[in-house]
């Protein structure tokens, strides 16, 4: 079960809404009322028994969980440890996204909204969240940049195919943090009907500790399954992609205080760090506001948000979650950098060794096995946050897979 | 006292606020812009900084910001070109901007900045009001600058009364739940929530912004409060403009007269 209990604890939220120095809720007046109404509830409604009854059966019976834990023999033997695939990749919709979407979908109906709103980039959160909009018989509006849409055509027709309205945000540079600066516009325009299902650890609280408590399950059957298969419940290390970083908040959640436990975070280098394309937040990034929270992100001296770079749609976002701010710059969690190059071998690698073509993003955390050393005996789970169908395009691009 | 609260102990209906983004429509108009402005009779006047992520803000003042960022507006630059307009106007000053220009600025060297140039207040939509009360007021009071906090038609009047025992030099009253520049005729329904905040008696004085675009507009919104302020009906009129200071003019003489149209 879930712990309801926010007791200051070092790196989880605490009463206000912070991981250490970063998060909060940096929103206009506007917002105020259903950001407090939803901090208010949300703890409440999330753990009523009934509640957690209908989540617990739709994450069975419709997302296919639990995912299985996988031990990948040829890849430990190939780095001489013991590697573990959480395979998030084989659950309804194609990647964690979906844990987050069913909790939030039963948590707007409970709010007493009809209207949903959300952002995406590759789309993959505007699918799995038009998915449970239709689940729920609820209208969706699904907020992308217009480059995005451009180049992420069958997401686009995924969504209209679940009736989702797909609205293409065309200011700035037309791409993820334009699409949640839409989302925002919009909610402050329809204050009363709409419930905005933000798709990452990343905005006002409670949307962080929110999004990060529904993903909390790909660890909490982490532990389970590692001592079914290791007979211990804790892996040494937890290796997950980040981008708002709502997998690896999942995959890190219940290990969070537990500091015999490495959690390494992967961020996306894109062309290289010292080449001006890349969106390696934590290490290029400062201190600032983006989306609603007290963050790292990527900025110009002047304060004007950076547009970053990825070949991974899902890692191409100027910020991180607080909570990941705060294990970053604490040091309860070590961040790598993964280029372009090193993520698209890192997937080819695993799909040769293990026969699993991951997502371009879960390709990143793949990337740093190459990076890492590991004792023999250490266990090591690698948060496979996605599958590849999406990315086969790059893909066929990259590696000429059309002869 | 700041130049604010000057104004509001001399007058306090029909106060004309226009709001204008720095750096737009080109570098170099900050001065010809609130110059003018005065001269046509606007009584205070609120500096965009153009910023990147605008949240608050519909597509009006959104391109503003972009052209001006492009036109390479820089909060350095604004500070100089204020600088440099104080030795000639003393109309009130305020500053509207996200919050995270001030961080990565600095926050005291920004409010201190702020007071050197001449800057009288503050607009600062996504600062939280705990946040500003533990970590910063103090900080703006020293610097003498008003700070000036929004409210809305879904907040509280529990709250109204806490942002406006915060706020200094005014509230600012956002007259619909919308971002800047949706343009409609003021309803029935925000009439009464104009009246509403009118029988709560707060400390400060009320300016309605978002919306309020013509003689119309204007002429309600000053019935029920001490002005109002405009923003993206003076983008729209300025974007086209081959003379700036004739447009201005024109265009203030529109909103305080209602038998001039553009």
């Amino acid at each position: 079960m879930l712990e309801t209990n926010l007791a200051h604890k070092k790196y989880n939220v605490d009463e206000q809404g912070f991981y250490g120095e970063y998060g909060g809720a940096f929103i206009p007046e506007m917002l105020y009322p259903n950001v407090e109404n939803l901090r208010q509830q949300y703890l409440k409604i999330m753990y009523e028994p009934e509640f957690q009854k209908e989540f617990r059966a739709l994450l069975k019976d419709y997302v296919g969980r639990p995912s299985p834990l996988y031990f990948a023999k040829k890849l430990s033997a190939y780095y001489d440890t013991k590697i573990y695939l959480k395979r998030e990749d084989l659950n309804h919709t194609g990647a964690h996204k979906i844990n987050n979407t069913i909790g939030q979908i039963l948590l707007a109906k409970k709010l007493g909204k009809h209207r949903i709103i959300a952002e995406t980039g590759a789309g993959q959160h505007g699918v799995a969240t038009a998915t449970v909009c239709a689940l729920a018989g609820l209208e969706c509006i699904v907020f992308m940049g217009e480059v995005d849409i451009e180049r992420q055509a069958p997401n686009v027709a995924r969504m209209r195919m679940l009736g989702a309205k797909v609205v293409p945000a065309k200011s700035g540079s037309k791409t993820l943090k334009d699409a949640t600066n839409e989302a925002i516009r919009d909610w402050i325009n329809n204050p009363n009907d709409t419930h905005y299902i933000i798709g990452s650890v990343v905005g006002p609280h409670p949307y962080p500790d929110m999004v990060a408590r529904f993903q909390a399950v790909i660890s909490e059957e982490m532990k389970w399954q590692l001592r079914e298969q290791t007979g211990k419940e804790n892996p040494d290390t937890i290796i997950a992609c980040v981008g708002g970083g709502s997998n690896a908040a999942g995959a890190f959640y219940h290990y969070l205080e537990n500091e015999k436990v490495k959690l390494v975070a992967v961020e996306a280098s894109g062309l290289g760090n010292d080449t001006g394309k890349s969106a390696a937040t934590s290490l290029l990034g400062s201190k600032g506001v983006l989306h609603g929270s007290r963050t790292l992100l990527m900025q110009t001296e002047d304060g004007q948000v950076e547009e970053p770079y990825s070949i991974s749609a899902g890692l191409d976002y100027p910020g991180i979650g607080p909570m990941h701010s705060h294990l970053i710059r604490s040091g309860r969690a070590k961040v790598f950098g993964a280029t372009d190059e090193e993520a698209l071998h890192a997937a080819r690698f695993l799909a040769k060794m293990e026969g699993i073509i991951p997502a371009l993003e879960s390709a990143h955390a793949f990337a740093v096995l190459e990076k890492m050393t590991f004792e023999k005996e250490e266990v090591v789970v690698v948060n496979l946050s996605g599958r590849g169908d999406k990315d086969l395009a790059t893909y066929i691009d990259f590696f000429k897979l059309n002869g | 006292m700041t130049r604010i609260e000057e104004l509001f102990s001399k007058k306090n209906k029909n106060i004309c606020n226009i709001y204008f983004t720095a750096g737009f429509p080109k570098l170099i108009d900050t001065e010809k812009i609130i110059l003018t402005l005065e001269e046509a009779g606007a009584d205070m006047i609120e500096i965009g900084m153009p910023y990147s992520d605008p949240l608050a803000d519909g597509e009006t003042i959104q391109q503003s910001g972009s052209i001006a960022i492009a036109n390479g507006m820089t909060l350095q630059i604004l500070f100089e070109q204020i600088e440099g307009v104080r030795k000639k106007s003393e109309i009130p000053l305020v500053m509207m901007g996200y919050f995270n220009q001030v961080i990565q600025y600095g926050e005291e060297a920004f409010f201190q900045k702020c007071r050197e140039v001449g800057i009288d207040g503050l607009i600062l939509p996504d600062l939280p009001a705990a946040i500003y009360e533990s970590d910063y007021q103090q900080m703006m009071k020293n610097n003498n600058l008003n700070n000036i906090f929004l409210i809305t038609p879904q907040t509280s009047d529990e709250r109204i009364v806490y942002l406006d025992s915060l706020s200094s030099g005014f509230v600012y009253m956002v007259a619909d739940a919308s971002v800047t520049g949706k343009q409609k005729n003021i309803s029935n329904h925000q009439i009464a929530y104009f009246e509403r905040i009118e029988k709560m008696n707060l400390t400060n004085p009320r300016l309605i912004g978002f919306g309020i675009a013509d003689y119309k507009s204007f002429s309600t919104a000053c019935k029920y409060s001490n002005g109002a302020i405009i923003g993206s009906a003076f983008i729209r009129a300025i974007e086209e403009s081959n003379d700036l200071e004739a447009t201005i003019i024109d265009f203030i003489g529109m909103i305080k007269n209602e038998k001039i149209e553009i």
